[in-house]
Parts: structure tokens; C-alpha cells; sequence
């Protein structure tokens, strides 16, 4: 770890004012369990790190204009077992869940479930977030990619890593972004973005934004679920995951939203996965029309063409868990 | 306009706050009292908002119900202040990257991962290491239940996973043996002492695996 | 009893046999026990590595000169100089020595260094792919396997592959050492207290005599841990330089998994040929193996059926830039047994036959010695598996998307004791001591040796003080090839046997008896046989008057006294589900069936297996070291890509020991490997069993099952 300056401000304007507008001169902490990885290897080097889990407006879970308020640095322990989403919000409990290490969840925060950064191995071996040799050749096309995107985007190869992102796209969920001028929200949907350059983020927040909060609307009636296939049962990245949020008119679907985790650079809004399913019935066979319907768009790569079939898999089983179908 | 002023206002009191805090550092305290005067709780606020390093810093560490004063510079993980500060060698660093368990603590009533928690964010918090739960002479339960069921062979993964499993049963006194393999996730062994563990972890909940 | 080394009669032991807990277990349960790398000895400085980013390199330029001007950095050792070549990634550049191990890294990271890089080859699955690197160990033919195949009623081929693995110790290598003076106190993290300081000394070129060995506890080793490293040797550097302050040096988790050991890969195309009755006439192998730039030697193929009558072997060593192969736990039987099992898995799914039906049948080709204990043992585990329930022909396995598999893996070793020297002392005051140059990495050392010393001299276990992990006591050779249990019981036994000779013909007189009418039982001397006619074990030390028996004892090799011996067999059977949706298998269960010799702590013996077993699931399912062609970097020196099973992952382990006056009266034999070896060749099996097609490359992660199944499909 390259040494730093260390700040614990305890409010958040003031945590603001510490953050560099440019990126890699400051980086936030809070849960830790990735900056200081990132840190210790040396892929961030901050020259200052503000630690904002002593900002008490950061934390919290309360019922909000029929919807629900979590502060970002809630940790994955406080939503996994926070009965305000136990049943309503069971495909956030479930992602939180996914992370099979109680250790992780005690620390990690909502927050930087969002804001980490890809698992990406030729990343973390510092060959850059678009992962390229000294040359400029991309690395990952042809190299070990079996754990990387089948939707990339442009360059990016590597896969978001948020266990959240996806159930909060599928749940509509907005996220309240602070920065130098004060606040703005943006949609999740709207908030990962591919980079463009070694330079760019996964996010569209600025070097000097805090994600602050986030709002999940009502989800009363609406059937929510995530699957995630994991190798291991204990502490492991998932393969391909996915999001569904079912709203329901009787037996039949009336709207649906089917979100991909781990299979792009962002979490993948499958359009076309849901609109298999609205105004239909859920039964096994349309959950796997609705999963084929999900990679109909995708690219794989030279070694990463099992996850077509993970992906489709996870959307099966997430929209049948939703549903309440077996198999 | 009277934003800014308040803004300005806050900063001023932020540097004045950060030279009383400098000297009462200076006169050998680290935080809390000094002769019977306490620090305002918005002193306290505006002194821990100064940035402070990369230069060593004087911490003040709860480990074990003991307050350890120590200088460590911001960088210094809680597992590393531990092991070579304190010479608290039980949690050991294996991983470094908060994967394998070895270096677990509880804090705060929670199993964390000490090498991916900064020794100065862990000041204020009560931390209990391996050291703190017990001693050879009279061992926590779970260390004995480790014992008796060989849940151990090289023992580099064990006292954090005496600590994992601890913390497991202090939030779940009565767990099923499903419950002990999900709840024991974040722990690697590589001797493959799982079996032992899984027993022993039921042993010390009080039931026979 | 004078000079009768030999085990007492199994039926009449009270020490030996029983299942203690370990002597150690609780110093480790409660964070006291303290390993070299806990040490913080005063004045201590800290050491860390540069190493190579790059597979191939050789080193245009290197300027130290910031490194030793970041505050706190005390020295700074160049190993790698210009002009240097540089063969695989983390292999050692330069050594910074620092008041921190913050400095340490800051002095690292100031070091200047220019590279120029060369072409490498890292990768080795597809044997076309590396020119040059490919060394063939010549043709090996026996009998006339082209008649065999000629005549063959079913031939059976398949490709197989196993990658190179690390053994991610979880201590890592590494030491504290203090050079002052003519001295260096040397703290390591070693399978080899004994013979590791002389190794230091030769490479530092002094007297071994002038290194002194002290661990207590070591963190794992698998077989990696037995020299004293490049690390090791300018640690000690360092600390000369510094004046004699202690410098410890342990190395970070990438480069622990990048270049502290590996194990060798194995490839091969095997060919069978059989009759319908499932005997197997011929063999053809082609095989390839790499562990680092010294190529890979050929696993023992065919294993196990090693007289099978017509055979012909090829072998490719090829010379890659990755990390050296280091000893893993059974060196290269793992692999063997995998290439093996799966040819004949393969062979008896197209024969429609058991797996066990066949190598039942071909029973006749392996050695004589273990032919009638594998007859046992498939019997056994058939049994433990629910084998004649559960198994069913290859893919016939149901219409669900989950399906349920078995297979068999098999094994065989030697396990000879290895040389031991062992002092036993007995004090006046009754206390026992002994002292042996070995360590205990895991196995239970110290306790199997106090269990021996008490049942010999009539004493409990916990009676017994036993000092090891120091190379001043008497010289034990290095824990490797499980050879541990039997050399140091058998020397511990032999001292002690010769120690309570002594004690004897000090307290013959007062019970007016021979030394050769007493025995030792029930914490008493006395006459065979007489109560009556007895001294406490106390009363009898005090007849030493101030002078303390010390006797030696010694396990050579040569002539191990019946009290060891080698060779035992195993067989493994795994029963697992894999989800044929997403091609993630779950263990349900794996069956270890090992003879064992005599056995002297079953609890201790057991978790060995149990250990074997769960190492076998993270080589069956999940570990492999990933390599990338272009930048030739390891891609998971890491615990987080470089998988091992967590406890979750495991499902039932159930272990067979055969623990039987047959077996007991062979004497020891070591147990340490065998069990490790056929899990992987089991697993494997069982998921081809499930699934009804082969995936021929473990581990068997997802990708693979599901490429497999899809290939089955077109």
C-alpha cells in the first residue's frame, strides 16, 4: 500500500470537500474489504482516503414514501437481515445473501457493493480496466476470459461485480449521488456505465461523488427474486446471476424486469427476456423461452460460452423462484 | 451568503479543534480525557475530519476490553498492527485480501476480516482477537470443541476459525448442521479440516454432531 | 526385556492405539501457538521481495540507490543483477530490509529496473503449441502391444488432463533469522528442522555447525518446504549487514502461489486394449507433463496395473516459464492415478461392466504383495458407498437435470519410516523426556511419540515431554513421502526401550529380581507379572540418584526392526451430483478405504484422510493455475480465482481404516500421502458416470461439464 492521508469527516459535506475532482488522487472508504485489496496491489494509489462510515446520515434502513431508504454504508449484514426487506425486497436479502462470507457482509457496504471495482484478473494484475498489453492489444478476447462479459461493451470485457445491481435496476431503485453541488439522483439503471478508456470508471459518478442513499419503491405484489450460480457453496463469484421482478394481474405477468449480473461490464437489462413473459402465465417452459430470450444479443468470447447457458439458466430459475413455479 | 459563512465557520473550528487535539497528543494522550477535560463531541467530530498521516499516527485501539496506544502510519491494517505491534499473533495473514478467514476478529460484536480493516477506522470499536476469548489454561468452548474433534492439523487456519465459529454461535446459539456449513463460508482450510470443524462447531452449541 | 524392540501385542496396548488429542491443539485453538512467521524478536528488521512481473526477462539495469534512501529502508540485496535471465514470474530480483514492513514495500516499489523481455511459453495443454520446449523421453515398449491391440475385443481410448497446481501453504515460506557474530539462530517455516540449516550453511558456505534450527509449529508444506530457499539465504545477508538485528522475511500470498512449489501437470492420450470380460491385455500411453523450465517426468503410468502385459510409453517433458515444481503430497501418483482410473472408467463404461468389476478382474497386474488387500478394499468401499445401489451404467442416470454418479480411484505407496535419531531421557524425578530433530507439520507428531514412549514405558501419554524443531536435538531426517510416523515411533521406541533397560538394572537389586524379570506397566515397575513385587515409577526413577538416563535410539532405514515397513493400497469412491443446467457438481460423498500397517493414534490417522480426501475435491473440482499465453502471468495467485473448497463444499467424508491384527503386525507405515492420491480419479469418474460423458480435464469446473455434455448432445 502506498502511504496516505486519512480522514474520517462525520459529515458528508465535509467528506465532499476532501474529494479530489480528479480520480486516483482520493478514494473513499467504507466497508474496505475492496479499496484496501485494490490499495495493497497497488492498482489504487490514493494520496488521501476519506472514510465517510462515520457519517450518520450514511446509514439506515427506514420505510420512505411507500418505498424503502437505505443509507450506503448500510452494511450487507443490516440488508440481508433487515425484516423491512425480508419477503418484499427478497431479491435484494437473496444478492446480499449470495455473498457467502459472513465476514464480507459484516464490512462490505451497500455502497461499495455498487462502487467496487471488476474482479477482473488482468485488471487487478494491473494490465488496466480494459485489460491491454503494453502494446494496446486487448488482452481478454483471446486470453483466459472464462469468467469474463458475454455482452461487452466496446472494449470492456470484464463483468460489474455488484451482487446488488441487477435486483435494483429490476426493483426501479434510484440512488441518491452527493457531490461538491450538492445532490442529484440518478436511476440504477442509468448509474453503471461501461469505461471508454484505462482512465475510465464502471460508474457515473465523478471522483468527487458519494453515492449517499439509495430508494427502492414499493414492491408490495411485486414477485422479486435473484438466482445466482456460484461453483462453490462457500465464498465465491458468481457465474451469471439474475434480477426478476414480476408485477402480477392474477395468474398472468403483466410487467416484467429480468436483469443479468455478471456477464457484462454493467448489470444487462434483458428486454427481451421480459417481454417474453408479459401477459403470460409463468410456467417452466416460458421461464426457459424467457432465459433463451436473455442471450439472445450476446457475444461470447473464446472460453466464456458456458455462461449462454448459466445465464439462461439464472434467468429460468430466478423468474420460476419469483413465480413460485417448480420445476 | 450566510452558507458560506457557516461553511467557513465549520472549517475554522475544524483547525482550531485539530491544534487542541495536537496539543493533547503533544501532552500524551491520544484521545478522551485530560485531567478531567473531555473533548466536546464536536471537537472530537472536527478533530477526526483533519486528515491525519501519511506520517505515523497515534491510535488508540480497544483490543481485548485493554486500550493499546500505538503510532501506526494510516496504511497499517488492523491484522498487521495486531501481529507486529501488539504481538496479538493469533489471527494470522494469509490471504491479505479478505478471502481466507485466517486473520478473523470480532469487532463490534462481528466477525470481520482484519487485513482488510484499517487500524486508525478501528479505533472506537471494541475488538476482540483470539487472545481475548481465552487461554490454554482456560480455553473458550469453541477452542476445547476444536480440540476434541481434531478440527485442526497444521493450524495456521484455526484461531480464525475459532473466532468465525464464535462469532457464528454467538448469533446463533442453536444452529443446524446446515446452518454451520453456510455459516462458516468465509473460512479456508488447507489441511481439510472441515470435518472437525463441523463437529466441533455443533460440539460447543451444546450438540452432538 | 533387554533390547526387544518389537511393538508390544496389539491387544495388550494402553497408550498406543487410543485416540488422544493432539499435544499442540490447544496452544493452536487459542492463537498461542507461535509459528516463525508470529515471532517479533527485539530490534527486529523486515524484508521484502522484488520480483519479475515478467515470464521471460533478462535485466538490462537495476539502481537500488532510492530504494535505500526511503526512510527506514536498512539494506538492500541484489540477486538478480544486470544481465541476469529471469525465467518465470516472481522469481527473486532484490531483497529490501526496512524498520517496517511498510518501508520494506516502499523500498521495493523504489527500485529501478529496466527489463528486457524475452519470448516466453507458459502454457502446455496443447502439446503443438510449444515448439521447442517439448523434450520426448524416448519410447518404452513391453511385451508386444501391437499384437495386443491387434487382438483386442474392445479397445478403449481417451485424453485426459490434470493442470499444475500450487500448494498455497497457508503460512507461507519464509523465516526470521539473526546472524551475529559466528552464529545465525535461524527460525523457519520447514517440513526440515534438521537438515534445512545445513542446507543454509552450504549455501552460505560455512559450517552447518554454525546454523541454529528453532520452530515450533509450521503452517502447512505439502512437500514444498524443505530447503532453505533463496530467502532464507540473503535474509541472512541482511542481517549480517545489519549488525546481527533479526530479519524476517515472509512472502506475500502472490508470490507464495507463483513460485513457492507447484505441482507438475499431467496430459495424456491412453490407449486400451481388452477382452469382453473386462481383463486388460494392452496399454498405450502418450503423455506430457510440465512443472516449470525442468520439463515434467512422466507420472507413474499405468498405475497401479504396473504389469499389465503389453505396453508402450511415450512421455514429453515440456519446459515452460512458470514457477518450480516442488514435492506435492504423493508426488505424481495423483496424476497417475487420475490418467489411469479415468482409461479404465472409460474402458468398463464401454464395456458396460463396473468400474469395480474391472479393476477387480485386473487385480492380477498389480503387485503381489497388494493384490488380495485390493480385493478387500473394493469390497469395502462398495459396501461403505452403497455401491450395488447407487451405481449404474455410464449416463443411465434418469431423466432430472440433477444426476447422481460413482466412480473409483485407487492408490498405492511405500511409507518406509524414514531416518530418525531420537534421545530418551528418564530424570530421577520421573520425568520423561525426548528429543528429536523433526517437526510436527500437522500430523500429530509429538503426540504419536509421547503415545509410544508411555506404552513402553508403562507411563499416559500426557507423562511424556516430547521437544522436537530444533537441529540441536538428534537428527531426524525431513517430513516428506510419509515417512514421519514410522521413523520417529520406531526410534522413539528403540531410545526408550534402551532407556528403561537402564532404569531396570538400576532397580533390579531392590526388587530382588534380574533386569531381564522386570517390565514396565500400569506407571510401575515390577516383576514380571507380580504386582506384588513392584516400585512406583517415581519411587523407581528416584534409585537414579542425581543421574539422569539419557539413551538413543535410532530408525535406520536399512533395517527398520519389523517396527515400520512399506507399501500399502487404497481405494476411494466418490458419489456426487452435478446439476446438468449449469454443470456445478456438489460431493455428496467420498468413501476412503487404506490399510494402514499398525496404527497408533486412529483419531490423529483419520483426519489425515479426512484432510487427503478434501484435498482430492478442491483438485477434483476447483483448483488450477491459470496461466495467460500472452503476458505469461499466473492469473489467480490469489485464494479467490485459485479456489479451494470451503466447508460448505465438501459432503460427506467417510473413512475406512483397516485396523486389524493382519495389518497391525506389519508395523507402521506412513499414511500421510496415500490417501490423497485416488480421490481426484474417483471424482472424476463419478461425474462421467453421472453425466455419460467424459470431461476430460479437471478440475471439473462448470465450463468443462458443460462443454462435455454439449459435445455429447451434437
Amino acid at each position: 500500500m502506498q502511504a496516505f492521508e486519512y480522514a474520517s469527516p462525520s459529515s458528508l459535506k465535509e467528506a465532499v470537500g476532501m474529494l479530489s475532482s480528479s480520480w486516483g488522487e482520493t478514494a473513499v472508504l467504507a466497508g474496505g474489504t475492496d479499496i484496501l485489496s485494490l490499495m495493497k496491489d497497488y492498482i489504487a494509489t490514493p494520496k488521501k482516503l476519506v472514510n465517510i462510515k462515520g457519517i450518520k446520515e450514511l446509514g439506515g434502513i427506514a420505510k420512505q414514501g411507500g418505498g424503502i431508504r437505505i443509507g450506503a454504508v448500510v452494511t450487507m449484514d443490516e440488508l440481508a437481515s433487515s425484516p423491512l426487506l425480508r419477503g418484499e425486497y427478497a431479491s435484494l436479502t437473496q444478492a446480499a445473501m449470495g455473498i457467502a462470507s459472513p465476514q464480507i457482509r459484516n464490512m462490505g457496504t451497500v455502497g461499495g457493493d455498487l462502487c467496487q471495482r471488476p474482479r477482473c484478473w488482468y485488471f487487478r494484475q494491473g494490465f488496466g480496466v480494459l485489460a491491454k498489453d503494453g502494446s494496446g492489444n486487448a488482452l481478454v478476447p483471446n486470453g483466459e476470459n472464462k469468467y469474463h462479459a458475454i455482452f461487452p461493451q466496446g472494449d470492456a470485457y470484464f463483468v460489474s461485480a455488484s451482487s446488488l445491481g441487477p435486483a435494483l435496476i429490476a426493483l426501479g431503485a434510484k440512488l441518491k449521488v452527493t457531490g461538491p453541488s450538492g445532490d442529484r439522483e440518478v436511476a440504477a439503471e442509468q448509474f453503471f456505465t461501461a469505461p471508454k478508456s484505462a482512465d475510465g470508471r464502471e460508474t457515473v459518478l465523478a471522483a468527487n461523488e458519494i453515492v449517499t442513499e439509495i430508494h427502492v419503491p414499493a414492491a408490495k405484489g411485486i414477485r422479486n427474486s435473484t438466482y445466482e450460480v456460484r461453483q462453490k457453496d462457500a465464498l465465491d463469484w458468481p457465474l451469471a446471476t439474475a434480477s426478476v421482478a414480476l408485477t402480477m394481474k392474477g395468474n398472468t405477468v403483466s410487467k416484467a424486469r429480468i436483469v443479468l449480473g455478471h456477464v457484462g461490464p454493467t448489470p444487462v437489462v434483458a428486454e427481451e427476456a421480459a417481454r417474453a413473459l408479459e401477459g403470460k402465465t409463468v410456467t417452466a417452459d416460458l421461464a426457459t423461452e424467457a432465459g433463451k430470450a436473455a442471450v439472445a444479443n450476446a457475444k461470447p468470447l473464446s472460453g466464456n460460452g458456458y455462461k449462454l447457458q448459466l445465464t439462461r439458466v439464472a434467468v429460468k430459475r430466478a423468474v420460476m423462484q419469483a413465480a413460485g413455479v417448480r420445476a | 451568503m450566510s452558507k458560506i459563512h457557516d461553511e467557513m465557520d465549520e472549517k475554522t473550528r475544524a483547525k482550531g479543534a485539530f491544534s487542541r487535539r495536537g496539543f493533547l497528543r503533544g501532552a500524551g494522550v491520544a484521545s478522551g480525557a485530560l485531567g478531567g477535560a473531555v473533548l466536546t463531541e464536536e471537537q472530537a467530530e472536527a478533530a477526526q475530519a483533519a486528515a491525519q498521516g501519511p506520517g505515523a499516527v497515534a491510535i488508540s485501539l480497544n483490543v481485548n476490553g485493554k486500550e493499546q496506544k500505538l503510532n501506526v502510519e494510516p496504511r497499517v491494517t488492523l491484522l498487521d498492527a495486531c501481529r507486529n505491534q501488539l504481538d496479538l499473533t493469533g489471527a494470522k495473514r494469509v490471504c491479505d485480501r479478505g478471502t481466507c478467514g485466517a486473520c478473523t476478529m470480532i469487532m463490534n460484536g462481528k466477525v470481520v476480516y482484519a487485513c482488510t480493516v484499517l487500524a486508525i477506522d478501528a479505533q472506537g470499536r471494541q475488538i476482540q482477537t483470539i487472545e481475548g476469548i481465552g487461554t490454554p489454561q482456560k480455553p473458550h468452548p469453541v477452542s476445547t470443541a476444536f480440540v476434541n474433534n481434531d478440527a485442526q492439523q497444521c493450524g495456521y487456519c484455526t484461531p480464525g476459525f475459532v473466532m468465525a465459529a464464535k462469532g457464528f454461535l454467538d448469533r446463533n446459539p442453536k444452529p443446524t448442521y446446515d446452518q454451520v456449513k453456510a455459516g462458516l463460508g468465509g473460512n479456508l482450510c488447507r489441511c481439510g479440516t472441515y470435518v472437525g470443524v463441523r463437529k466441533a462447531v455443533l460440539e460447543a452449541a451444546g450438540k452432538k454432531g | 526385556m533387554a533390547g526387544n524392540y518389537n511393538w508390544p501385542p496389539m491387544e495388550s496396548r494402553r497408550q498406543m492405539g487410543k485416540s488422544y488429542t493432539r499435544f499442540e491443539g490447544i496452544e493452536k485453538s487459542t492463537g498461542r501457538a507461535k509459528y516463525s512467521s508470529d515471532l517479533n524478536r527485539p530490534g527486529m528488521l523486515h524484508a521484502m521481495m522484488l520480483t519479475s512481473p515478467h515470464a521471460h526477462a533478462r535485466v538490462k539495469s537495476i539502481d537500488t540507490a532510492a530504494a535505500l534512501k526511503v526512510p527506514g529502508v536498512t539494506g538492500v540485496r541484489v540477486v538478480a543483477a544486470a544481465g541476469a535471465e529471469l525465467n518465470w514470474v516472481s522469481q527473486e530480483i532484490a531483497i529490501v530490509a526496512a524498520n517496517t514492513e511498510q518501508a520494506a514495500r516502499d523500498g521495493v516499489r523504489a527500485i529501478q529496473i529496466e527489463y528486457e523481455v524475452l519470448p516466453h511459453v507458459v502454457k502446455e495443454d496443447d502439446l503443438s503449441k510449444v515448439g521447442d520446449r517439448a523434450t520426448p523421453a524416448g519410447e518404452q515398449v513391453t511385451g508386444d502391444p501391437e499384437k495386443a491391440f491387434k487382438e483386442a475385443e474392445v479397445i478403449s481410448e481417451g485424453q485426459y488432463g490434470i493442470p499444475v497446481l500450487t500448494h498455497c501453504c497457508l503460512e507461507p515460506h519464509g523465516q526470521v533469522i539473526e546472524w551475529k557474530g559466528d552464529v545465525i539462530n535461524f527460525w523457519p517455516s520447514t517440513q526440515n528442522v534438521s537438515g534445512i540449516g545445513g542446507d543454509l550453511a552450504k549455501n552460505l558456505e560455512l559450517p552447518a555447525t554454525q546454523v541454529k534450527v528453532h520452530m515450533d509449529h509450521v503452517g502447512g508444506g505439502f512437500g514444498s518446504k524443505f530447503p532453505s530457499d533463496r530467502w532464507g539465504v540473503e535474509a541472512a545477508r541482511l542481517s549480517k549487514e545489519a549488525g546481527g538485528r533479526p530479519v524476517k522475511l515472509f512472502l506475500d500470498r502472490a508470490t507464495e502461489l507463483n513460485m513457492a512449489g507447484n505441482r507438475p501437470s499431467a496430459f495424456a492420450k491412453i490407449k486400451m486394449a481388452a477382452k469382453k470380460d473386462g481383463t486388460i491385455t494392452g496399454w498405450e500411453s502418450s503423455s506430457w507433463a510440465t512443472g516449470g523450465m525442468t520439463g515434467g517426468g512422466m507420472a507413474p503410468l499405468p498405475y497401479v496395473y504396473v504389469n499389465i502385459p503389453n505396453k508402450r510409453l511415450n512421455h514429453t517433458a515440456v519446459k515452460t516459464n512458470g514457477g518450480p515444481l516442488r514435492a506435492w503430497r504423493a508426488p505424481n501418483h495423483p496424476q497417475a492415478s487420475f490418467l489411469t482410473c479415468a482409461a479404465i472408467e472409460d474402458l468398463a463404461a464401454k464395456l458396460g461392466m463396473s468400474p469395480l468389476d474391472v479393476m477387480a478382474k485386473n487385480v492380477a497386474w498389480a503387485v503381489e504383495a497388494r493384490r488380495e488387500t485390493y480385493l478387500q478394499q473394493i469390497k469395502k468401499a462398495a459396501e461403505l458407498s452403497d455401491w450395488n445401489k447407487l451405481w449404474h451404467r455410464r449416463g443411465d442416470s434418469g431423466s432430472g437435470v440433477v444426476k447422481r454418479g460413482l466412480g473409483v480411484g485407487i492408490c498405492t505407496w511405500g511409507g518406509a519410516g524414514h531416518l530418525s535419531n531420537c534421545n530418551t531421557t528418564i530424570h530421577p524425578d520421573g520425568s520423561v523426556v525426548v528429543e528429536l530433530g523433526s517437526q510436527d507439520i500437522g500430523t500429530g507428531t509429538r503426540t504419536i511419540i509421547a503415545q509410544v514412549v508411555a506404552e513402553t514405558l508403562g507411563l499416559e501419554t500426557r507423562d511424556v515431554k516430547v521437544n522436537l524443531g530444533d537441529n540441536a536435538y538428534p537428527q531426524s531426517n525431513a517430513s516428506g513421502g510419509s515417512t514421519t510416523v514410522g521413523g520417529v515411533c520406531s526410534s522413539s521406541r528403540i531410545a526408550t526401550v534402551n532407556a528403561l533397560d537402564k532404569l531396570m538394572e538400576k532397580v533390579a537389586s531392590s526388587l530382588g529380581a534380574n533386569a531381564d524379570q522386570l517390565e514396565a506397566v500400569n506407571g510401575k515397575i515390577q516383576v514380571k507379572g507380580t504386582p506384588g513385587k513392584s516400585l512406583a515409577w517415581k519411587a523407581a526413577c528416584q534409585k537414579l540418584g542425581t543421574q539422569a538416563i539419557t539413551e538413543s535410539g535410532r530408525n535406520d532405514p536399512r533395517n527398520p526392526r519389523g517396527l515400520n515397513t512399506q507399501g500399502v493400497g487404497g481405494i476411494q469412491v466418490a458419489d456426487v451430483s452435478v446439476d446438468t443446467e449449469t454443470g456445478v457438481v456438489r460431493m455428496n460423498k467420498l468413501v476412503a478405504v487404506q490399510d494402514c500397517g499398525l496404527i497408533v493414534n486412529p483419531r490423529l490417522a483419520e483426519s489425515q484422510i479426512f484432510g487427503a480426501c478434501i484435498m482430492s475435491i478442491c483438485g477434483a473440482l476447483m483448483e488450477e493455475r491459470v496461466m495467460d499465453a500472452a503476458t505469461g502471468r499466473v492469473l489467480n495467485p490469489d485464494m479467490e480465482f485459485y479456489k479451494l473448497a470451503g466447508i460448505s463444499d465438501i459432503g460427506e467424508i467417510q473413512v475406512h481404516l483397516m485396523i486389524d491384527a493382519e495389518q497391525d503386525k506389519r508395523g507402521i507405515v506412513g499414511l500421510g500421502e496415500p490417501p490423497t492420491i485416488g480421490g481426484i480419479a474417483a471424482i472424476a469418474n463419478a461425474v462421467a458416470n453421472a453425466i455419460g460423458v467424459r470431461v476430460p480435464m479437471v478440475p471439473l469446473t462448470p465450463d468443462r461439464v458443460l462443454m462435455a455434455l454439449e459435445e455429447r448432445r451434437a
